[in-house]
């Protein structure tokens, strides 16, 4: 009974204000709120509030047949909280239905994984923990940011108690075999592998309003046609893309809203479909085969790669010169600095860095810099501020250490007298 | 194709970015099979002797009474129609007599003395009233630019009148007069390319005659060439020109043949170096480099800054480093030619163009053929067409010093710049720019 598994990953970033060499040494405020807010504000009132709505009647009209899976970065859930907690509340509102499953990913949507593992567990826990706080339930499975996967990643999350990793499905590595199956990392014999079915997650998550596109207009019945045509070959249809497709990417207007509403109809008007989450296929499909992914592979672009964080040298400095700290950072154990470490890791610094499509980033997810090399300068700078800090508080610590220690040896100096 | 062209300056005489422009654009019209005839004002003999083009001086063209009486005419005309402000304040109206003109010429003798760039008159065989008349041109910009531009005029037509072409393609307001002239003695069609207005020269205390010639010239002519989208909108903004007569066709840089290559002398070698390179006048925002520059050197001390060029605001900037008390590490290097610019360009980490207004702005672009990094100023139209600069508006002078630093601070910045502008370089040739001018030439003949 093939299954279709939605995973909308919720992610905001914190971006960065134009912090200038000036403002080194001078001033830590690194973030740009107003710009955060505002961008935040429009999110909410554009995508989030009504397709959390639209989920929520959805759950509720089909009463336990429609399933949905989300993944929702620590950022985004800080900037909920600070700027809009009505998101907040909608999400737990759907959390209480029991269909909706909350997927983990890293709480500052970073790149944790490629550089420091210790990081990346710290921040994986952080989130697991959250998760559980605020939705109940401690998830089981996980999408790294942007989908990024490999076989390490597979053995890492085995570690940390997975069941189920997400990752994309990317042709180079599958071959000729479909990722309409559940596979088994080579890495991680325990865990469940999906993969991600590239075309037709694209055509909901970037085609859909494009009217130059073949496949346009979508309608939920051809969408539901296409994947029906896949019922003998597969186990479950993985949909994953980015929850801005609501009401961001695809504007109102282009009618993806009555899309998603019409959706669970068509779909389930062949009754062989059903809906499901990452977690309840786990325990109901074998896995078909193992898959083995030597190379880092994404959802982003036509290279599924990393390309877009790391392509340059630009990208390769800065995020070398980031993790280049992660262990003085933990030594000091200042809150502020982790705190300001851990947004600094933010995925979304990188990709502003990126020369590889430099006349257009996609619309619903701005780069806030005119170019890449301003992203650049402004995240070194910021980089070079958080170091002074960093010293600052090394310094500190070890000189209020040295007066202790001193202290000390001048009491046990007077005991012994006495 | 033939072209008559009429231009103010061409390599090896030039003051400014319009002789490197008239340079390459000939010579890659040449290459695509148009012939030219370049008009200029005053041709040395030995020099400008180049396989691509015949240039020809208009200094001492005889204009023949016939010519000069048909001139007068459609001069009139012209004149009293659209040049009005030029009749009225020209000290030198009407010289087309040679009594007028001596006169005058007594008048300007006496108030520019030494360094006059008005020649004698070479007076020629026959009556008063029935023998050719001439002028020597100097070209250049001196005092008396706009006795020269009317010479100028003259002169050019009179060749207009011997010379056979298809169309009239003049560079700039100097040329207007003349381009002008010429349509109206042959009636071939009138392409005016503008390189730079007088609102990018002179801010808003522009200079009346001059707007007046560009006013006169672009709505004249048949075709206007801007140099960029922000020319064409000044263009259209200033002036009232049609926007649908106004075409962008944007400058390129020529290769060189062989560049030579400059090796950092050691002692200097720790040090970055920082460049500004054009004229020290209000349009280049040489002021800004400074402001900018003494930013970085709070942050940077070894750094060093170099202004080659000259210009009215020179004397003060001078004056201003000193005040700041970073004459040490501001060098002013004078206006360069030939090798040492090449040289100044070699040995620079960072190119910085500051400018106020800056229609195109070539520089930058041969900056990078020596692969050194730029820093534009947004007003200018050169950031167009280069996506891999630096950007910043010229007055955030504390946004420029950041860039300056991050470009002195990070190699692999300059180096990314670097790598993408050569990529860029590539599509931005005088080839296309010749293309585009063809299809002009053609589409105005096509439309007659």
């Amino acid at each position: 009974m093939p299954a279709l598994c939605l995973c909308f990953s919720i992610h905001e970033p914190y971006q960065l204000r134009r912090y200038t060499v000036f403002d080194m040494g001078q001033s830590s405020v690194y973030e740009d709120d107003d710009q955060n807010c505002d961008a935040l504000l429009r999110a909410a009132r554009l995508c989030y509030l009504p397709a959390c709505d639209l989920l929520l009647k959805l759950v509720r009209r089909y009463a336990g047949a429609f399933a949905v899976s989300l993944s929702i970065s620590g950022t985004a859930l800080d900037l909920f909280e600070q700027y809009t907690p009505e998101v907040t509340e909608s999400l737990c509102a759907l959390a209480e239905t029991g269909c909706v499953e909350f997927v983990a990913e890293t709480s500052a949507h970073s790149l944790a994984f490629l550089y420091s593992r210790e990081e990346f567990d710290r921040q994986v826990k952080a989130q697991c923990a959250r998760l559980k706080g605020l939705f109940g339930k401690k998830p089981t499975a996980f999408m790294h940011t942007e989908c990024v996967y490999n076989n390490d990643l597979a053995a890492a999350l085995q570690q940390l108690g997975f069941k189920t990793v997400l990752a994309e499905g990317a042709d180079h590595v599958l071959g000729w075999r479909s990722p309409n199956w559940v596979y088994r990392p080579v890495s991680g014999p325990k865990m469940n592998l999906l993969l991600r079915n590239a075309g037709l997650s694209d055509d909901l998550g970037q085609r859909f309003g494009d009217r130059s596109w073949s496949g346009w207009p979508l309608t939920a019945d051809k969408f539901a046609a296409w994947v029906h045509s896949l019922a003998d070959k597969s186990d479950v249809i993985n949909i994953f893309t980015d929850f801005h497709m609501f009401g961001l990417r695809h504007a109102h207007e282009t009618g993806i809203f009555d899309f998603m509403e019409a959706l669970p109809e068509a779909l389930l008007a062949d009754n062989r479909f059903r809906f499901a989450t990452p977690c309840s296929i786990a325990g109901k499909c074998a896995p078909a085969g193992d898959v083995d992914v030597p190379q880092f592979m994404s959802w982003e672009d036509h290279g599924h790669d990393l390309t877009s964080w790391l392509g340059n040298d630009m990208q390769k400095d800065a995020i070398h010169a980031l993790y280049g700290l992660a262990a003085r950072v933990r030594a000091s154990g200042d809150k502020m600095l982790l705190h300001d470490y851990e947004r600094l890791q933010t995925a979304d610094h990188f990709r502003h860095m990126s020369t590889k499509w430099f006349s257009g980033p996609r619309a619903d997810r701005p780069n806030p810099f005119d170019s890449p090399y301003d992203a650049y300068i402004t995240y070194m700078n910021v980089l070079a501020d958080f170091e002074l800090r960093l010293d600052a508080a090394e310094l500190s610590s070890k000189t209020s250490k040295s007066r202790r220690a001193s202290r000390s040896h001048v009491s046990s100096g007077t005991g012994a007298s006495a | 194709m033939r072209v008559l062209m009429f231009g103010w300056e061409f390599p090896p005489h030039i003051s400014g970015g319009l002789g490197t422009a008239c340079f390459g654009m000939t010579q890659a019209l040449a290459r695509k099979g148009a012939e030219i005839i370049f008009v200029l004002p005053h041709v040395e003999r030995g020099s400008g002797q180049n396989g691509f083009l015949r240039m020809r001086g208009a200094s001492g063209t005889p204009v023949s009474p016939q010519v000069a009486q048909s001139m007068a005419q459609a001069g009139h005309e012209l004149w009293t129609r659209s040049i009005r402000c030029l009749q009225v304040e020209s000290p030198l109206v009407p010289y087309l007599t040679p009594q007028g003109y001596a006169q005058a010429l007594e008048c300007l003798r006496q108030g520019t003395a030494g360094g006059s760039p008005v020649g004698p008159v070479y007076p020629q065989q026959g009556e008063p009233h029935g023998r050719d008349v001439t002028y020597a041109l100097h070209g250049g910009y001196g005092p008396d630019l706009m006795t020269e531009v009317r010479r100028y005029s003259q002169l050019a037509a009179a060749i207009a009148v011997q010379e056979r072409f298809d169309v009239i393609h003049v560079h700039d307001w100097m040329t207007y007069p003349a381009g002008m002239l010429a349509r109206e003695l042959t009636g071939k069609p009138l392409v005016a390319h503008i390189h730079a207005t007088e609102y990018d020269r002179s801010g808003l205390n522009i200079n009346e005659q001059v707007a007046g010639i560009e006013r006169a010239g672009l709505n004249a002519a048949d075709v206007v060439v801007a140099v960029s989208r922000l020319t064409r909108k000044t263009v259209i903004d200033r002036y009232g020109v049609p926007p649908e007569k106004v075409v962008v066709v944007h400058n390129a840089v020529a290769r060189h043949e062989a560049q030579r290559h400059y090796l950092v002398p050691q002692r200097i070698r720790h040090e970055k170096r920082v460049l500004f390179l054009g004229r020290v006048t209000f349009q280049k925002g040489p002021e800004y480099f400074m402001e900018a520059a003494r930013l970085v050197l709070q942050k940077i001390p070894n750094a060093r800054f170099f202004m080659a060029g000259s210009g009215d605001m020179l004397p003060e900037l001078i004056r201003r480093a000193g005040q700041l008390r970073i004459g040490n590490r501001f060098h002013f290097a004078g206006f360069l030619r030939g090798e040492d610019v090449d040289r100044m360009f070699a040995l620079s980490d960072l190119y910085v163009m500051p400018s106020v207004s800056e229609p195109f702005g070539i520089t930058p672009l041969e900056a990078m053929l020596y692969d050194v990094p730029v820093l534009l100023s947004r007003q200018s139209g050169v950031s167009e067409v280069l996506e891999h600069a630096l950007k910043a508006d010229f007055w955030d002078t504390r946004d420029m010093a950041d860039k300056i630093c991050a470009v002195l601070r990070y190699p692999c910045l300059a180096a990314e710049l670097v790598k993408n502008c050569r990529e860029e370089m590539k599509s931005i040739r005088w080839e296309n720019a010749a293309d585009q001018l063809l299809t002009i030439y053609r589409d105005v003949l096509g439309g007659r």
